[in-house]
């Protein structure tokens, strides 16, 4: 196979949901089975495409780039810019094949998962074909080569989440949260477009291999290091907001407004992986600077997702948190310069996490099924307060969410261990380099806050008694087609698809094809080099390996400690905590601290705008309101008189005129020959030459 | 150039491009007035086929007395090609006209007005 | 006087007055024949001019071709033994001073305009020269009048039959 019919078969995994959205759109609700069919056969489609490419690729061209581009605007050569031309064109290389195989894989899982959860519902055509331009705008994000289609699709997952997580728009909180997710991402990718435009005024072009290529031959923006770390950092900005990174975590919480699938799809698996895919594709343009920003963003990001984690009650809140939790675990494993083990992480967690969602989304489907049986409209279907022992009654359910959970707490034997041992050996290593030794303290910490909060939720959810005995009788475990994908994540889950090795990564398929790319930033604001670090990691391995079991351990350990055995009350606990456990279950208060400075601010500078607006400007605006009405009053005598008179006069003359020609418009066409010829004559005159 | 009356015999004892064009204008003009005032839609067609005539005589006078060569007269044929065409298509439309209206009167044929 | 002049002035004579009796004839009849001799006295005109491929082809197609259709056209449209055969006329006083008006105009601007006249093309014959034309320079107009005709062929057959389909269905 030829990498000409690659890039076809990549073009076809681009635009194939295109069609599906645009089919479904208009015609969804006439199709047989409001078509959800269609979605899911092309998503399929897609997925056996992206499974062919991800094979020949890894296998016959394993170190190769392919690129296919056409030149979309040419403006010449611009006076003092010089020449720009505007390509737009697909790059396949490991990164963007592997990306393809996570988003295909996860996105045609969840179409099958929602033709199960979504039935009957009064939209049922349409999610299907917001989940079709989902898929075209993540599919353009991983292939495109330029930083251009790059905005344009991100601002496309924009969108379509926005869609989505607004899916039932008669909830006041989900079209809330759905512009909420939207004002906040557009504050990121302000962002990012400024950082895009520092380059393309830099580089006159948008693509990347021109943009390194032209770095690594010492072109720098401005002539300044410092303005390249600025560009770094801004277009960090734009994974900061779709990643949810701190301090624009909040919309994610928010999100889970939308449907349980559409969690798992977007806001687990995808789209906010896509933040990280950004760091990944422009690692090679970060400095040492903005490399040591994007860490201590990941960090903190990482500690507040799993401090909020542990307190919240709604189960899709928990996954939420342990999502950003998760994902600052990336952005900061990318940020270390851990770059394979922060990619791999993404993979991993993507089939883990998006699992959860699923395995949430089947026990809520389940609940809510209980709960409108007996009427009882009061009941939160997704508070783990009102659930317990559905282990019995959701066997599948339960088993692959254990695998899952299992996964994400870093036990071995499953994927999850062995992306976070890289993590985890990747901060001691970085900390070992630099010095600074609080990364992979607070990382040690979240993975431990990680395992507890993980089994915190699977015990209240599956184990011990149910809350309410009359209702136990009336939940069943989910139909095949929501159960099928929660096995295919399971199984997904375990290491054996990775590496052969359950306790090292680093010998697996993952590691020999993902190479962490050559930087390109001048030599004296180069992040920690590569050979160096890797030495690093490498001794720090075996005891990170040691020490990240111990702590998952001991963090299970505890959550059955308190949950399952109840040797400690967890009322207690709480209340020994007190301020921290508050702290904790309000969020760390950021809702509230946004509220009070960026709204309040915001509404304080209108009302400051409001009062100058009604006193000085519309002071001045009355005062000449008076003169104006003076004037005017002059002007309407005139008016009246003169200028009326004249248009009458004119109005009368038009009459008549009309009423003149009127006589010509006969109908008649020989009438109508004869005004030609006329015309004729009379420019025959006007004409004349002698 | 001076006209006098004492001209006019020598004039007309030579035929040249002015006769014939003289014989186009007054066919022309006879064709438009055909054309204008006849209120059958057949003797319009007669109309507007005596134009056509003339515009065919000046042509091929014109290939005569200039240097036009042959064009005019492969013109001339194009013109005839064309009227008769536009005699075929004329009369189908009178037919029609007349399944219409039941009259071939143009002054009565006036929807052209709405 | 010799005997083209006296020939000119003849079928000069000829097509102007059969012109005026086409015009001004009450009868449709009467004015489809004074046509048939306006077209003989133009193709002889032609021939004075040294046209005789052209000549020929308006006898052809004006008097055998396009009169025939004509004549049909009358038969077709009016009663025959009715009074409507004298088809009348509108405002024929003024249109009358208007075109003669138009035709004054005509001719002067044809007498003062100065031509260029050049000594007279002589032709032996033309046929040779015009075929030698349409299959070179005039090749694409010609292959267009071919399907200008067919389509005007097609589309008047169209026209009269869906208006015979349409009477029978009444």
């Amino acid at each position: 196979m030829t990498s000409d019919t690659l890039i076809q078969l990549a073009l076809y995994i681009l635009f194939l949901p295109l069609l599906g959205f645009l089919v479904l759109i208009f015609f969804g609700k006439r199709l047989p089975r409001h078509g959800d069919w269609l979605g899911t056969g092309i998503l399929g489609v897609t997925l056996i495409f992206s499974l062919i490419i991800l094979f020949v690729k890894l296998f016959s061209y394993p170190a190769e780039t392919f690129i296919s581009q056409f030149t979309w605007i040419d403006l010449g050569n611009v006076p003092f810019i010089g020449p720009i031309s505007i390509e737009l064109g697909i790059m396949l290389d490991n990164l963007s094949v592997i990306m393809l195989v996570v988003v295909a894989l996860v996105s045609f899982l969840v179409h099958l998962f929602s033709i199960g959860y979504m039935q009957g519902d009064v939209r049922y055509s349409r999610y299907f074909a917001y989940l079709g331009i989902f898929s075209f705008s993540m599919y353009g994000i991983v292939v495109t080569h330029n930083f251009l289609m790059m905005y344009i699709f991100w601002e496309l997952v924009g969108l379509s989440s926005y869609l989505l997580i607004g899916h039932w728009y008669e909830k006041k909180s989900a079209s809330n949260a759905a512009m909420k997710a939207f004002i906040v991402n557009r504050i990121g990718d302000a962002g990012m477009f400024i950082g895009i435009m520092i380059l393309f005024v830099t580089f006159s072009t948008f693509t990347f291999e021109k943009i390194f290529d032209s770095l690594a031959i010492g072109m720098i923006p401005f002539g300044s290091e410092a303005w390249l770390t600025a560009a770094g950092i801004l277009i960090f900005c734009g994974a900061i907001g779709k990643s949810a990174q701190f301090p624009l975590h909040v919309w994610l919480p928010d999100a889970m407004e939308g449907p349980t699938p559409v969690s798992a799809l977007i806001h687990a698996a995808t789209m906010v992986a896509a933040g990280v895919f950004l760091i990944a594709r422009t690692f090679a343009i970060m400095t040492g600077d903005a490399l040591m920003v994007i860490t201590y963003i990941g960090v903190i990001t990482a500690v507040i997702g799993a401090i909020i984690a542990i307190t919240q009650y709604d189960i899709k809140k928990v996954l939420a948190y342990s999502t950003i939790s998760q994902l600052g675990y990336m952005v900061m494993a990318l940020g270390t310069g851990a770059f394979t083990a922060g990619f791999f992480h993404l993979v991993t967690h993507a089939s883990f996490k998006a699992g959860l969602f699923l395995g949430s989304g089947s026990v809520i489907h389940a609940m809510h099924h209980a709960l409108h049986k007996k009427n009882d409209h009061h009941t939160d279907p997704q508070d783990i307060r009102n659930m317990g022992g559905l282990k019995k009654k959701m066997p599948i359910t339960y088993l692959t969410f254990l695998i899952f959970t299992l996964a994400i707490s870093g036990v071995p034997f499953t994927s999850g261990f062995l992306s976070k041992d890289e993590i985890l050996a990747g901060t001691l290593g970085f900390a070992g380099v630099t010095g600074h030794y609080l990364v992979p303290l607070l990382a040690f910490l979240v993975a431990g806050m990680t395992a507890f909060y993980m089994f915190r939720l699977l015990i209240l959810t599956f184990h011990g008694e149910h809350a309410d005995k009359s209702r136990e009788s009336d939940i069943h475990e989910s139909p095949a087609v929501m159960t099928i994908p929660l096995i295919v994540f399971a199984s997904l889950s375990i290491w054996i698809f990775y590496s052969f090795n359950p306790f090292g990564a680093a010998s697996g398929w993952f590691y020999s094809v993902m190479e962490r790319p050559l930087s390109v930033v001048p030599a004296a604001v180069q992040p920690v080099a590569a050979d160096v670090f890797k030495e690093a990691v490498h001794d720090a391995h075996t005891f990170a390996m040691i020490l990240s079991i111990l702590i998952a351990g001991l963090g299970i350990l505890f959550a059955f400690a308190v949950y399952h055995y109840r040797k400690i009350d967890a009322d207690n606990l709480s209340k020994a905590t007190g301020p921290l456990y508050s702290l904790s279950y309000n969020k760390l208060y950021f809702d509230e601290m946004y509220d009070k400075s960026a709204i309040r601010g915001t509404l304080g500078l209108a009302k400051i705008s409001a009062w100058f607006d009604n006193t000085i400007i519309d002071g001045i605006v009355n005062g000449s309101a008076t003169l104006t009405r003076l004037w005017s009053n002059f002007s309407g005598r005139f008016d009246n008189v003169v200028i009326d008179g004249f248009v009458n006069l004119s109005a009368y003359f038009t009459g008549f005129i009309g009423l003149l020609l009127r006589k010509f418009q006969t109908g008649k066409v020989q009438t109508y020959i004869v005004f030609v010829i006329f015309s004729i004559i009379i420019f025959f005159f006007i004409f004349r030459s002698w | 150039m001076t006209y006098s009356l004492a001209q006019i015999p020598q004039w007309l004892a030579e035929p040249g491009l002015e006769h014939f064009l003289v014989i186009s204008a007054i066919l022309f003009s006879l064709g438009l007035l055909a054309v204008i005032t006849r209120r059958n839609v057949i003797m319009v067609l007669m109309g507007i086929e005596l134009i056509l005539n003339a515009a065919n005589v000046n042509f091929i006078a014109f290939t005569r007395f200039s240097t036009l060569s042959l064009d005019g007269h492969l013109i001339a044929l194009f013109v005839i090609i064309l009227a008769a065409a536009e005699a075929a298509i004329a009369l189908a439309i009178v037919l029609n006209i007349y399944q219409q209206f039941h009259t071939v009167n143009v002054d009565e044929v006036s929807t052209l007005r709405e | 006087m010799d005997l083209y002049v006296l020939f000119f002035y003849f079928f000069a004579l000829l097509t102007v007055i059969s012109a005026f009796v086409v015009v001004f004839a009450r009868n449709i009849v009467h004015a489809a024949f004074a046509l048939m001799f306006t077209f003989f006295g133009v193709a002889a005109l032609y021939v004075l001019l040294y046209a005789d491929f052209v000549a020929v082809t308006q006898l052809l197609v004006y008097v055998g071709g396009i009169l025939v259709l004509i004549i049909f056209g009358v038969m077709l449209t009016t009663r025959m033994f009715s009074v409507e055969m004298k088809t009348g006329t509108l405002n024929i006083l003024p249109a009358t001073i208007f075109t003669a008006i138009l035709a004054g105009i005509l001719i002067f601007v044809f007498s003062v305009t100065d031509w260029g006249v050049v000594p007279d093309q002589e032709f032996d014959t033309t046929v040779y020269g015009i075929g030698t034309l349409l299959v070179n320079e005039f090749i694409l107009p010609m292959q267009v009048a071919g399907v200008l005709l067919l389509v005007a062929m097609i589309g008047a057959v169209m026209m009269a039959a869906r208006e015979r389909s349409k009477s029978q269905s009444k």
